[in-house]
């Protein structure tokens, strides 16, 4: 037994390893051969795919209609980016090892700013979440929808973060050695394997039974508290590295970037995708981001046929591009036999 | 002692209308127990004061040497009382067995963690209970729907699997509400095997609501009888046949002289 799990783990490291070793040789070759226009669209995909899919763990998954997601995007893009501009530079100025600039001290400084933002923004998702305790529905987007905007007017009114103006000027962390697509990939990697794990484990069963019957699951002695609030901790936590991997790329964010547009924009891709579906999810976000790119030779058209592939896609397929299904996971084909098996449908 | 659970004095209030009023009910282990009443009588709200839905406004719930009262609903499911529903209330947009791995869970000794990262101990776990809830399933009659949605079963498994994912919480005590609801009289007889064979294969105690009077004076050895929230007649089924204040409930009082409520 024990040899067995000796063998798992040391596959594991070696799978993580190669992971992180093929990451890093794409990264270098998208860099060097990607036109600069595209690699920001590229990027644009990953952090919106980490938001789409953070949200499907709140939304999808547990059923807990959010709608402020860009809340704690903007949490998390802040406190990292205070802590590059702000709160490094007047603390921590002169450790040695802490020298942005070098790609060691850029790496480690946007791991510190990482750690902080998704601290953050998982705090701020645990304050959201304990509100769904009693509120469900309707009246839980609610909530959700003015937590973003109070986010909002908070960083609005704090001059330290530059008020209206915004924060710019935030040394651009990821760029260094083409490390910007590296980090997005990561990230997206990370929130799609964790939530594939999830929802093949028991455990995750659980969380679907949340959604499907919050009662039911509650007698079946699923503590269904723990469960609303750990969907709104995690969620919220990606959003969080999102936005910190926001703010040191694109190098300048103010409070505009997070408006209620932005939360609008990541619930439709969750739903757009199929709720509860992963695969959906990234599928949506990338299409959602790209299509106003590809539209563009449209010119003042291109708004008015976004809207409208929107709503022709809700209207033709109303249960998502993959309904709650998913492509590609071999154990998670749900065989959905309605008719065979030897009974009629109910 | 072999008592069960026993409720002292229970009274529920929603504003000024007393639903339960003075409960004194007692299980011993291994009983099966009915509880009868016209509708509105409140034998719902006694399940849903059992398993921590409402929490009473007064008296004691004691279950398993614990008092219960003001318990959560999934603490008192992990101590061992599982129930179906009146309303059947499936994970409709799962399949047949994941609906009863969803109960099995309790069994998994693995954490938030393993279960994002995948670990070993998770995989060993979520086997074993993959093969328990199948294992169920067969005990059920129900092995050939496992990969089927749960909300495209015909209505007679629908209720064949809440029982088993109820059995799947390895609970002491099965509170059934309304099993038969909906059933043809064959489908009743079935259950009424199903059920004796169950208390037998997991040594179980039973307490069921049920309008049908051939199902519960069939199987039960003991009878409560609700109405307006108050324990009017209890005893076993030739007893409660024959009690005229249950005759009344049912039938009204003009019957209440003469008529002897129907026996299997």
């Amino acid at each position: 037994m024990i040899g067995k799990s000796m063998r798992f783990w040391i596959v594991r490291f070696l799978t993580i390893v190669g992971i992180l070793l093929g990451m890093f040789f794409l990264s270098k070759i998208i860099t060097d051969n990607l036109d600069s226009y595209y690699y920001q669209i590229l990027i644009q995909c990953g952090i919106f795919i980490t938001l789409a899919v953070s949200l499907n763990l709140i939304n999808g998954i547990t059923g807990q209609f959010s709608i402020g997601h860009a809340g704690f995007y903007a949490v998390g893009a802040y406190v990292g980016a205070s802590w590059t501009l702000l709160w490094q530079p007047r603390f921590l100025h002169s450790a040695p090892f802490l020298q942005m600039g070098t790609t060691f001290g850029d790496a480690i400084n946007l791991v510190i700013a990482l750690v902080l933002g998704v601290l953050a923004a998982a705090m701020a998702g645990f304050v959201v979440g304990l509100p769904s305790l009693r509120l469900r529905g309707d009246y839980l987007a609610i909530v959700t929808l003015g937590f973003g905007e109070v986010i909002r007017i908070v960083v609005l009114n704090i001059d330290e973060v530059g008020g209206a103006r915004g924060l710019s000027g935030i040394p651009t962390l990821v760029s260094t050695g083409g490390m910007a697509v590296f980090w997005v990939f990561l990230l997206v990697i990370a929130v799609v394997v964790l939530s594939k794990n999830l929802l093949q484990s028991v455990r995750g069963l659980t969380w679907l039974a949340v959604r499907e019957d919050e009662i039911a699951a509650d007698a079946m002695g699923v503590n269904t508290t723990k469960v609303k609030v750990t969907a709104f901790v995690i969620g919220s936590a990606f959003a969080g590295a999102a936005g910190v991997l926001y703010a040191h790329f694109f190098t300048g964010i103010s409070p505009d970037v997070f408006d209620m547009n932005t939360s609008i924009v990541i619930t439709t891709m969750v739903v757009l995708g199929g709720t509860g579906s992963v695969t959906g999810a990234i599928l949506a976000a990338t299409l959602l981001t790209s299509l106003p790119e590809m539209l563009r030779f449209l010119k003042d058209y291109r708004m008015v046929i976004y809207s409208l592939s929107l709503i022709i896609m809700m209207l033709t397929r109303p249960q998502g591009l993959f309904g709650t299904k998913e492509i590609g996971w071999k154990s998670f084909h749900r065989r959905r036999r309605t008719s065979a098996g030897g009974s009629a449908a109910a | 002692m072999n008592r069960l659970l026993e409720t002292k004095a229970i009274t529920k209030k929603f504003g000024g209308l007393a639903a339960v009023s003075d409960l004194n009910i007692w299980l011993d282990f291994g009983e099966l127990i009915g509880m009868i009443g016209p509708n509105g009588a409140g034998k719902t709200t006694v399940f849903n004061l059992l398993t921590g839905v409402y929490e009473p406004t007064e008296g004691d719930i004691s279950f398993a040497d614990q008092r219960i009262n003001g318990l959560k609903t999934f603490q008192i499911a992990r101590i061992g009382a599982a129930r179906t529903f009146q309303n059947i209330r499936l994970f409709k947009n799962l399949t047949t067995l994941e609906n009863v791995k969803v109960a099995g869970h309790m069994n998994t000794h693995s954490g938030l963690y393993a279960s994002l990262f995948k670990t070993h101990s998770q995989l060993t776990s979520d086997s074993e209970i993959d093969g328990r809830a199948r294992k169920m399933l067969e005990a059920m009659n129900l092995s050939h729907a496992a990969d089927i949605r749960a909300g495209d079963l015909a209505y007679g498994l629908q209720r064949r699997l809440e029982i088993a994912r109820a059995l799947a919480t390895s609970p002491k005590l099965l509170l059934l509400d309304e099993p038969a609801a909906g059933m043809n009289p064959q489908e009743k007889q079935e259950l009424m095997g199903l059920i004796r064979k169950i208390r037998e294969d997991f040594s179980l105690t039973i307490l069921l609501i049920e309008h049908d009077m051939k199902l519960v004076m069939g199987i039960c050895e003991r009878i409560y009888v609700l109405d307006y929230g108050k324990i009017i007649a209890q005893g076993n089924p030739s007893e409660i046949s024959r009690n005229p204040k249950v005759i009344a409930a049912y039938l009204g009082e003009d019957y209440s002289d003469d008529t002897a409520l129907e026996t299997p």
